[in-house]
């Protein structure tokens, strides 16, 4: 059992800013996710060569200058972007407010390989001569470096950092938003994930070397979470910031509510590096069910973190078996819808779990649940009721979301948002 | 490489380290810094390109005499009077 925080602070999401292989703003990805248009594409990368990644285009001058662009990381111009676009999606005056009050909470996968790989193939081309390595390399690499940008970019004086909480790190930085809110560190929160992932060459030899690179002659076909014939991870990168407030907040400004965040959990497997743990996943989930005060006959929709490899997607399949299913096999909420976004995507590392949150958000308005696309043929391990698959479904009504992102080391995390 | 063709080359150089600066109207004479934006990581932009293009070690010591295109010009006249364009 979790522990209840003495504060019963309401935390609502009040802003979307995004850019993810498929979409760079809410409405463009949501359009993609359900007219089943993936984002992954032929990449080349050095080292490895032709592979397939999940590639973002947004204009890194819509936000940035040339100079910044050039200092900075391509995480901390995927964090200034989803920022930006955040801010202005909640309508917020971004002059009037005292940005000493804005906090930053930035998830990450990794940071530092892409800028360290760079400095390393530099120096190559002068006998590895280290007077030759750059002055940028620490600023770029230091652990903060993502969320310190956006701090630069828009003057934000409060608190800044960023998570690094592998696969689960979208969750973690809204997680850590949401407390500082109810903690009263900040009274705005920018949070979410970030990823530049696809830069480092380290990324893709070692999904290989471990048998988990995907691969396909049709770039749109090759994450395929579920499906009997999945190979394996599509490296994405890409970004997605919430503007957090706390709800009183938001009401008093008349602000558009995409959902509060009601329950969430993190927890950690402490069996194996790589491999998932089901028990942990169900434990985490109940967690952050507890925290929400529902049972998980009253969740609608199901964001699965499935990144296409045999034992990922099958040990969660059994983890939300354990937690939605009775006895028999059936779904104690016979209306839960199941999806996943990585399909469309591939997995955007640090952005994944706050990319895979918004994806679903406009469900509470619309009524539509994406599906999981390239699923052909069902792997046996991976059925279960309320599954979508291939095909938008449309329901009455979806009320409560809950999001799962797991991770390397053992690291899971699941938060739950619910309509207002 | 002759004073006029070390000057292209640090035009070259800034316009890379300052890519949204319009470079047009540089004062040889008038410092860097009261003409166009550049900070202590920038100028060490220009010692590091100097370094990789030319092979050229610049001490800490004398990069004050990096303060405007003249005196670039003067200081570097020695050591890039071998260097071919």
């Amino acid at each position: 059992m979790i522990s209840m925080p003495s504060s019963q602070t309401r935390i609502v999401i009040t802003g979307v800013g995004l850019t993810s292989p498929n979409g760079n703003n809410l409405a463009a990805y949501r359009k993609a996710l359900l007219s089943g248009t993936s984002g992954v594409s032929h990449y080349h990368i050095r080292y490895v060569g032709d592979t397939l990644a999940g590639i973002c285009d947004f204009d890194e001058l819509k936000y940035q200058r040339r100079r910044e662009v050039r200092r900075g990381t391509r995480a901390g111009s995927v964090g200034i972007y989803s920022a930006r676009e955040a801010v202005v999606d909640a309508g917020i005056d971004w002059d009037a407010i005292d940005r000493s009050r804005v906090g930053v909470y930035v998830g990450v996968t990794e940071h530092g390989n892409v800028e360290t790989e760079n400095e390393i193939y530099e120096i190559k081309g002068y006998d590895y001569d280290t007077s030759f390595w750059s002055h940028h390399h620490n600023p770029r690499t230091v652990a903060n470096n993502p969320a310190g940008e956006i701090t630069l970019n828009m003057g934000i004086t409060g608190p800044h950092y960023t998570l690094g909480a592998a696969c689960a790190a979208g969750n973690a930085g809204l997680i850590q938003g949401a407390q500082m809110l109810q903690l009263g560190e900040c009274d705005l929160a920018i949070a979410g994930g970030v990823s530049e992932s696809i830069r480092t060459f380290g990324i893709f030899a070692g999904f290989a070397s471990q048998g988990a690179l995907a691969s396909h002659e049709d770039p749109a076909a090759a994450s395929r979470p579920f499906d009997q014939d999945r190979s394996g991870i599509v490296v994405a990168e890409g970004g997605c910031l919430f503007i957090l407030e706390r709800y009183e907040d938001a009401a008093a400004r008349g602000a558009k509510i995409y959902g509060e965040l009601t329950g969430y959990a993190m927890n950690s497997d402490a069996s194996d590096f790589v491999l998932p743990n089901p028990d942990e996943q169900a434990r985490c989930i109940r967690m952050a069910l507890d925290r929400a005060k529902c049972g998980p006959d009253q969740i609608d929709l199901v964001s699965t973190h499935a990144t296409a490899t045999p034992s990922g997607d099958v040990q969660e399949c059994a983890a939300l078996r354990r937690v939605f299913c009775d006895s028999s096999g059936s779904s104690v909420n016979p209306e839960l819808l199941i999806n996943n976004t990585k399909s469309f995507i591939g997995h955007a590392m640090g952005a994944a779990g706050a990319l895979e949150l918004a994806g679903n958000l406009p469900s509470f308005d619309d009524g539509v649940c994406h599906p999981t696309i390239n699923v052909d043929q069902l792997d046996p391990q991976c059925e279960l009721p309320g599954l979508v698959l291939n095909e938008p479904r449309e329901v009455k009504s979806i009320c409560t979301i809950l999001s799962n992102s797991f991770g390397m080391l053992g690291i899971n995390s699941v938060v739950i948002i619910k309509k207002v | 490489m002759t004073n006029a063709e070390i000057k292209k080359e640090i035009l070259d150089i800034l316009q890379a380290i300052a890519p949204d600066e319009d470079l047009t109207n540089l004062k040889d004479e008038v410092s860097f810094r009261d003409q166009i934006e550049l900070d202590s990581m920038d100028f060490l932009d220009i010692v590091m390109e100097l370094r990789k293009r030319h092979r050229i070690q610049i001490p800490e010591d004398d990069y004050i005499q990096l303060d405007s295109m003249q005196s670039t010009v003067a200081y570097l006249e020695p050591l890039m009077k071998d260097v071919v364009a």
